[in-house]
C-alpha cells in the first residue's frame, strides 16, 4: 500500500540527504519525494510516498523523528488527503495530430505550454492516477520526454501541520 | 576576540572535559595549537580508531560525553569504525575532525574526505561548521545531543580556515532545539497497566540492557526486582547492571547466553524489557516470544518499541524515572517458587572448569580472575570467543563489564580499557582479548607506556580466529579457511619491547600467582594465556 508522509524539517543543507539516506539504509521504498521551503524560511516540507505496510510506516515515522533536523512527521490518511503532482510531457505532434491532442488537453484540464513544428509540451497538475490516464492517452502519439515532480499533499478540511505543538 | 580554534578548546573546558584522545594532522593543527594552552590532557593514541574506542570507554565509566579528535581525510575515516561502535551501543562520544579549507571543499584536495556524509548512517547527529561564530552553539548542542535521550556519537567537522577565524566567545548557558525533546517520564496510564501486569504475573522476568547504564538505573532496577521478587536476566550490554552475584540474577540471555537465563526467557509469562533493543544475538525468535509472553518494553527511544518485537505495554522514557514511578505504586509480591525453579537450573549447570593438559581453561581462568579482582573492577572484553568466555564467567560483584555489544568490533578492549582507566584511575581495569583482536590494537601498548596508563591486558592465545573457526566447524563441514593465525608473534616479548612487563602461562595451576603478580604490578601488565584451539565457546 502507498502512504503519504508529510515531514517538516529544518531548512539546512544536508537535511534532505539525511532523510533520503534513512530510507535506503532501513530499506524502505520511496515512490516519490518532493521538497520545498514553507512560508517560514527556516522550515522545509518534504512529502514522501512510501510503499509498504503499517509496520514500515510506523518505523519510518519513528526513525524520521529521531533525526535531529526533523521537526514534525505525519502520515496522511488516504481518504483525508488532497494530493497533486506536476507533469511536463513533450509529445510528438505534427500539424495532423494537434487537433486531437488539444482535445485530450481540454478534457483532462491540462495546458499546452509550448509547441514546435514536431512536438507539443503539455503541463498538467493533478493526482498521480489522473496523470497516468493523461499519459496513456498521449502515449500513442509518441512520448518524447516525461518530467514529474513527485507528489505533494495536504489534509482535507481545516487541519494543518505546523511547527508549533 | 579569540580564534575559533581557541573557542573550540574553551567549549571543551566549559563542558568539563579533562581528557581527550586524538591524533593530530594538518587540518586540525589550529585546534591542537590552541589545546597547548589548555589544562586538558591529550592522550596521543597510535591510530584514530583507538582514540574513538578510548573515548567510548571513558564515556561509559563517567556516564558523560567523551571526546576524540582526528584530522581530515584518513584521520577522519579511521574514526568511522569507532563512531559506528559507539552508535550501536548508544555511547555518548563527541568526535571532532579537522577538514580542508572551506573554499576547497568538494575539490578532492589532499586529505579531503566527506566525513559528515560518510558517517551519516551511524551518528546521532553531525555538523560541518561553515561559520566560525556558530562554534559555541554547535559544541553546546553536540554535547547535549550526545548525552541526552538515547545517547550516541555526534561528529563536528571543522574546516581549517574556519578554525582560524577570530570570534567573540560566548558559551550558551542553555540549549533549546525545537525538533529534539526526548521524553523522560513514563505515561501514567501505561504505568498503571504495568503495575496491573506485574500483579497478575505468575512468572515475571526483568531483562536489562545497556540502556540501564545510560539511565543509571541499576539501583532502581534492583529495588523493583527485590520488591516483587522478579528474577533478572541481561543482554550482553546489560551485564553488571545489577550485581552479578545477586540471588535474583540469572545471567546473560541469547545465542551465547546462560541456560537458566534463556529458560527464564522462554517460560516467563511477563517480560519487562528495560533499555534493551531485542537484538538478534539476544533474542533470535522475537516473533514467537511476543506471541507467547506479555511484554512490557521500557525504552527512551520510541523507535525501539515494536522495531524487533511487538510490546503489549510500551513505555517510553528514562528508565530510572519510569522504574521509580513503578516502584512507588507497585505492591510487593512473592515469586519465590519461580525463583527456586530458575535457581535449580542455574546451580544444576556447572561450567567446565577442568584442568587442561598443556593449556589454560579460559572459563576457569576468568572465574579465577573475577575472584581475585577488586569488587568494583572494570573488565573490558574484546570480540570473539574471549568475549563469550568473559561475559559468562564475569563474576565481579560490583564490577563493570564493558564490550562492543552491538557492532562486535574487534580491537575494542585495549583502547576502551585505556579510556576507562583514565576516567576512574582508582579502579582496576582489565582488558581481555584474543590473539586475533590483540593484533588489531597492539600499537596502543605504546600509548599505554607513553602515558603510563596502568591497565592490565589478558591475551587468550590460541593461534586461531577461534569463533570463526567454530562457525566453520559447525556450519561449513569443518573446512577451515583463513582462521589460522600461524606464527603469532611472541606476545610477551612484544610487550617487553614496548616496555610493558608480561608473562605467559600454559596451565591453570600457574594462573593464581600470575594474576596476583599482574594485579600487584604498579603499571600496565600483559598476561598471556595459552588456550587450546579446540576450546569451545560455550
Amino acid at each position: 500500500m502507498k502512504y503519504t508522509i508529510s515531514i517538516l524539517v529544518e531548512n539546512h543543507p544536508g537535511v534532505l540527504s539525511r532523510v533520503s539516506g534513512l530510507f535506503s539504509r532501513r530499506s524502505f521504498n520511496i515512490d516519490s519525494l518532493a521538497v520545498g521551503v514553507t512560508d517560514d524560511p527556516t522550515v522545509s516540507r518534504i512529502t514522501i510516498i512510501v510503499d509498504g505496510n503499517e509496520y514500515t510506516v510506523e518505523q519510518v515515522e519513528k526513525q524520521l523523528n529521531k533525526l535531529i533536523d526533523v521537526i514534525k512527521v505525519k502520515t496522511l490518511a488516504p481518504a483525508e488527503t488532497i494530493s497533486r503532482e506536476l507533469l511536463l510531457v513533450k509529445v510528438a505532434a505534427g500539424a495532423a495530430e494537434r487537433g486531437e491532442i488539444m482535445n485530450i488537453v481540454r478534457i483532462t484540464d491540462s495546458k499546452i505550454c509550448d509547441i514546435s513544428r514536431t512536438t507539443m509540451t503539455i503541463e498538467a497538475s493533478d493526482t498521480t492516477e489522473r496523470l497516468e490516464t493523461l499519459l496513456e492517452l498521449l502515449r500513442p502519439y509518441g512520448l518524447r520526454e516525461v518530467i514529474r515532480t513527485g507528489t505533494i499533499a495536504t489534509q482535507r478540511g481545516s487541519d494543518f501541520i505546523t511547527v508549533k505543538k | 576576540m579569540i580564534s575559533a580554534a581557541e573557542a573550540m578548546v574553551k567549549c571543551l573546558e566549559k563542558e568539563g572535559i579533562k581528557t581527550v584522545f586524538g591524533y593530530p594532522g594538518a587540518a586540525i593543527c589550529p585546534f591542537y595549537d590552541a589545546l597547548a594552552d589548555s589544562g586538558i590532557r591529550h592522550v596521543l593514541v597510535r591510530q584514530e580508531q583507538n582514540g574513538g574506542h578510548a573515548a567510548n570507554g571513558y564515556a561509559r565509566i563517567t556516564g558523560k560525553p567523551a571526546v576524540c579528535i582526528a584530522t581530515s581525510g584518513p584521520g577522519a575515516t579511521n574514526l568511522i569504525t569507532a563512531i559506528a561502535t559507539a552508535y550501536m551501543d548508544s555511547i555518548p562520544v563527541v568526535a571532532i575532525t579537522g577538514q580542508v579549507n572551506s573554499d576547497l571543499l568538494g575539490r578532492d584536495v589532499f586529505q579531503e574526505a566527506d566525513i559528515t556524509g560518510a558517517v551519516e548512517s551511524f551518528v546521532k547527529h553531525s555538523y560541518l561548521v561553515k561559520n566560525a561564530e556558530d562554534i559555541p552553539r554547535i559544541f553546546k548542542e553536540a554535547f547535549y545531543i550526545a548525552g541526552s535521550g538515547r545517547p550516541g556519537p555526534v561528529l563536528i567537522d571543522v574546516p581549517m580556515d574556519v578554525q582560524k577565524v577570530p570570534i567573540a566567545f560566548d558559551y550558551p548557558k542553555s540549549i533549546s532545539i525545537r525538533s529534539y525533546n526526548p521524553s523522560t517520564k513514563g505515561h501514567p496510564v501505561q504505568i498503571k497497566r504495568v503495575i496491573a501486569a506485574i500483579s497478575e504475573a505468575e512468572k515475571p522476568l526483568i531483562c536489562a540492557g545497556g540502556g540501564v547504564f545510560a539511565a543509571d538505573a541499576g539501583g532502581e532496577l534492583l529495588e523493583l526486582a527485590q520488591k516483587c521478587s522478579i528474577p533478572i536476566v541481561t543482554t550482553m550490554m546489560g551485564i553488571s547492571a545489577v550485581p552479578v552475584d545477586h540471588p535474583l540474577y540469572f545471567g546473560m540471555i541469547g545465542s551465547h547466553g546462560k541456560k537458566a537465563a534463556n529458560t527464564a526467557l522462554l517460560t516467563a509469562d511477563l517480560l519487562i524489557l528495560i533499555g534493551a533493543r531485542v537484538g538478534d544475538r539476544a533474542v533470535s525468535t522475537p516473533g514467537i516470544l511476543e506471541k507467547r509472553t506479555k511484554i512490557i518494553h521500557i525504552d527512551i527511544d520510541p523507535a525501539e518499541i515494536g522495531k524487533n518485537m511487538e510490546a503489549a505495554i510500551p513505555l517510553v522514557g528514562d528508565a530510572s524515572i519510569i522504574l521509580k514511578q513503578i516502584i512507588d505504586k507497585v505492591a510487593p509480591c512473592d515469586h519465590s517458587a519461580w525463583n527456586a525453579e530458575l535457581n535449580a537450573l542455574k546451580t544444576s549447570i556447572v561450567p567446565d572448569m577442568e584442568e587442561r593438559p598443556r593449556t589454560v581453561n579460559p572459563k576457569a581462568f576468568i572465574t579465577l580472575l573475577s575472584q581475585k579482582l577488586n569488587d568494583n573492577a572494570v573488565v573490558v572484553a574484546d570480540v570473539g570467543q574471549n568475549q563469550i568466555w568473559t561475559a559468562n564467567q564475569f563474576m565481579v560483584p560490583h564490577g563493570r563489564f564493558l564490550t562492543s555489544g552491538g557492532m562486535g568490533t574487534m580491537g575494542y578492549s585495549v583502547p576502551a580499557a585505556m579510556g576507562a582507566k583514565l576516567a576512574d584511575p582508582g579502579r582496576q581495569v582489565i582488558a581481555v582479548c584474543g590473539d586475533g583482536s590483540f593484533q588489531m590494537q597492539m600499537m596502543e601498548l605504546a600509548t599505554i607506556r607513553q602515558h603510563d596508563i596502568p591497565v592490565k591486558i589478558i591475551v587468550m592465545k590460541n593461534q586461531r580466529l577461534g569463533m570463526v573457526r567454530e562457525l566453520q566447524t559447525k556450519g561449513y563441514h569443518d573446512r577451515q579457511i583463513a582462521v589460522d593465525l600461524e606464527n603469532v608473534p611472541d606476545i610477551p616479548k612484544l610487550a617487553a619491547a614496548y616496555g610493558i612487563p608480561a608473562k605467559s602461562i600454559t596451565s591453570l595451576k600457574d594462573a593464581g600467582s600470575a594474576i596476583d603478580e599482574m594485579l600487584a604490578a604498579d603499571g600496565p601488565y600483559l598476561l598471556e594465556c595459552i588456550v587450546d584451539p579446540d576450546e569451545a565457546t560455550l
